[in-house]
């Protein structure tokens, strides 16, 4: 998989890679099913991705597109039983995570890679101060006394730019507003200074202006730290600021890789570009908003062939039939386009229309 | 057992297992505010200070018994009247407080702590480990528990356990509800997002467990463990009834209850006096409990 520009400039930088070749995280052919009692729920099916030091990679997709039960299968906090990783690989510099004992994982959770989560009030314990929540990081991680940890809670806590928090490092979570919450968020995830964080939605349940803000602060924080940034979302005016490369999922599959200008300006599969055009515009006030039709696929019972087919405006017999490969973007003319890749078969044709 | 003792027992409660989860300077700050926990405080210190020294509260000997004025009514001599031997109900029930309480309160924490140990762990880890545990559970649940404190009185300790025996023997049987209750509330926080946050940040199962699952699951096992100390008194009082439990030797409230039911039409006073007693204790401790529940848990503080 190439690299995009950007990735080589953060990696060559220094970062905290090892090597500025390898990523930091690469996952392979990932599989992730759930068995409940109405069958196999498939919600990753195969989905390959990787992220390097200072590199943010934005994953894309539709509520029960997968994009959050691989973070959990990165992590190692999805629920087994029901869940099950069936097949796959998740390198983290080069070794296999699910290959570790879970002593050894544990010490890469926080540590190493860390999480935001969407819902902050909710991630947060109620009954623990948030000093004391991220004090716990370093006293778990790194032994740190009591005293020690309150006190690099509280230069954490200035860190995302909370507001007094000398002060304010004894609240507890419902005392805070939504956006200081989700900074709390951000500080517990910054705390070990770890490679690589992944943000499950983190500005969706924030309100316009504090999304900005907290995007732009962890933007500027993961630069700072040379971080490798995976960014869960389903809101594309978030991506467009923040990320190098996208990757679309659709029904536990990527459809569509590219760095980030080029899928705004000429997206490469047909639910992508009904992904851009549903987005409210001020040119076409009046006009009606357009909308995918239909609804996500039921992950019990993935349509055959390519799973959007059912939605698609392209769809032709061999969309029913035979599930697309990842195809390389190219240009009509052969030219390679670095970093992208489509899951379509009319790739060539939507590319270009 | 001193006035500090028993509150700090009800106050450590809810962070027993786990470091303090609030400052205690802030939850003192909030009790302080409620005039029910000045109330409880009252009547604890009350009872804890009849159980430590009775005869602060009266003078008379609790054996002195004469049958000429047996049944006497309240009166100036003898303030709650007589019972049936012709004893001091008044004094008696002052001198009963010690067992009473004692027994309740202890059986109250051995099963709160088993309890919290065993369901928080079957709720918790789930699968196999909370199979066996909750068969466990279930075998001693089909044995009702005053019938197998009495059957273990009886054989075990030969109908003479004393204080002790009746502990242990009611611990044994009574654990079952709080380990029930802590494992369901354990399950419902074990999903919930900062319990899978903390897994995302590393911490390990134990303390997963101590810090964050227990404490936000321990409320529901307080209210019932503050109402089990009335509870725990009054089967203490059955089996002591029964003539399994405390000996004549040792006053308790129940006894002196059990001995004056058949002639409470007659002379009321004999059953209302240490009734009363019992009322006022379990009272106390309910107050002491909602007061604590209420300053300890940040989402009911306002």
């Amino acid at each position: 998989m190439s690299m995009l520009t950007k990735t080589g400039d953060a990696s060559s930088r220094g970062g905290a890679g090892e090597s500025s070749t390898a990523p930091l995280l690469e996952v392979r052919d990932l599989h992730v099913e759930f068995h409940t009692r109405d069958g196999v729920a498939k919600a990753v099916n195969g989905v390959t991705y990787d992220v390097s030091a200072g590199e943010t990679l934005a994953v894309l997709g539709e509520s029960g597109s997968g994009k959050s039960v691989t973070a959990q299968a990165i992590m190692g906090i999805l629920d087994m039983p029901p869940g099950k990783i069936s097949q796959g690989e998740i390198l983290f510099r080069g070794r296999d995570m699910l290959r570790m004992s879970g002593e050894e994982r544990r010490k890469i959770r926080g540590q190493k890679i860390a999480m935001i989560f969407q819902d902050a009030l909710s991630a947060l314990n109620p009954v623990l101060s948030v000093g004391y929540q991220l004090g716990e990081m370093f006293r778990v991680h790194q032994g740190a006394s009591r005293k020690e940890a309150k006190a690099k809670a509280i230069e954490l806590m200035d860190r995302v730019r909370i507001p007094a928090a000398r002060q304010r490092v004894g609240d507890f979570p419902h005392q805070f507003s939504g956006g200081m919450r989700q900074r709390i968020m951000i500080a517990m995830a910054l705390a070990l200074e770890p490679d690589l964080i992944i943000a499950d939605e983190p500005t969706t349940a924030l309100d316009v202006t504090v999304q900005a803000q907290v995007m732009e602060l962890l933007a500027e924080l993961q630069n700072e730290y040379q971080m490798g940034l995976i960014l869960i979302t389903h809101d594309l005016g978030v991506v467009a600021d923040v990320a190098d490369k996208i990757a679309v999922m659709y029904a536990g599959r990527i459809v569509e890789t590219a760095p980030v200008q080029d899928i705004y300006r000429r997206p490469a599969h047909p639910y992508t570009k009904g992904l851009l055009e549903s987005i409210p515009r001020l040119d076409r006030k009046g006009q009606e908003l357009y909308a995918i039709k239909g609804l996500p696929p039921n992950l019990l019972h993935i349509p055959p062939g390519c799973a959007f087919n059912p939605r698609c405006p392209r769809a032709q017999d061999v969309c029913r039939a035979d599930v697309p490969p990842l195809h390389p973007v190219t240009e009509q003319d052969g030219t390679e386009l670095p970093g992208r890749g489509s899951a379509c078969h009319f790739w060539k044709e939507t590319l270009d229309a | 057992m001193s006035d500090v003792h028993l509150a700090s027992e009800a106050a450590a409660a809810p962070t027993a297992p786990g470091p303090t989860v609030l400052a205690p300077s802030s939850v003192w700050h909030r009790l302080r505010a409620r005039p029910l926990f000045w109330v409880a405080i009252s009547l604890i210190t009350l009872f804890v200070l009849m159980a430590a020294v009775p005869s602060l509260f009266t003078s008379v000997d609790p054996e002195d018994c004469n049958l000429s004025r047996s049944l006497v009514g309240p009166n100036g001599d003898h303030w709650l009247g007589t019972d049936v031997q012709g004893c001091d109900v008044y004094a008696r029930s002052v001198h009963a407080t010690r067992a009473s309480l004692l027994i309740g309160l202890s059986v109250t924490v051995a099963t709160f702590l088993i309890g919290v140990l065993v369901g928080s762990v079957a709720g918790y880890f789930g699968g196999i480990v909370d199979a066996v545990l909750s068969r466990i559970i279930e075998i001693f649940l089909a044995i009702p528990l005053l019938l197998g404190a009495t059957v273990l009185l009886a054989t075990a300790a030969n109908g003479d356990g004393g204080v002790l025996g009746v502990i242990v023997a009611l611990s044994l049987y009574g654990w079952t509800q709080t380990a029930r209750i802590m494992r369901a509330s354990t399950m419902e926080t074990r999903g919930l997002d900062y319990i899978v946050a903390a897994r995302a940040s590393g911490a390990s199962d134990p303390r997963i467990l101590l810090e964050h699952v227990i404490p936000n699951a321990i409320s529901p096992v307080i209210v019932v463990a503050t109402t089990n100390v009335g509870l725990f008194i009054t089967y203490e009082a059955t089996i002591s009834y029964l003539g399994l439990g405390l000996q004549d030797s040792t006053l308790s409230w129940g006894q002196m209850i059990h001995d004056s039911v058949s002639r409470f039409l007659t002379s009321p006073h004999a059953l209302l006096a240490p009734a009363g007693f019992l009322s006022l204790a379990v009272l106390g401790v309910l107050l002491l409990g909602d007061a604590m529940r209420d300053a300890v848990d940040p989402r009911s503080r306002r």
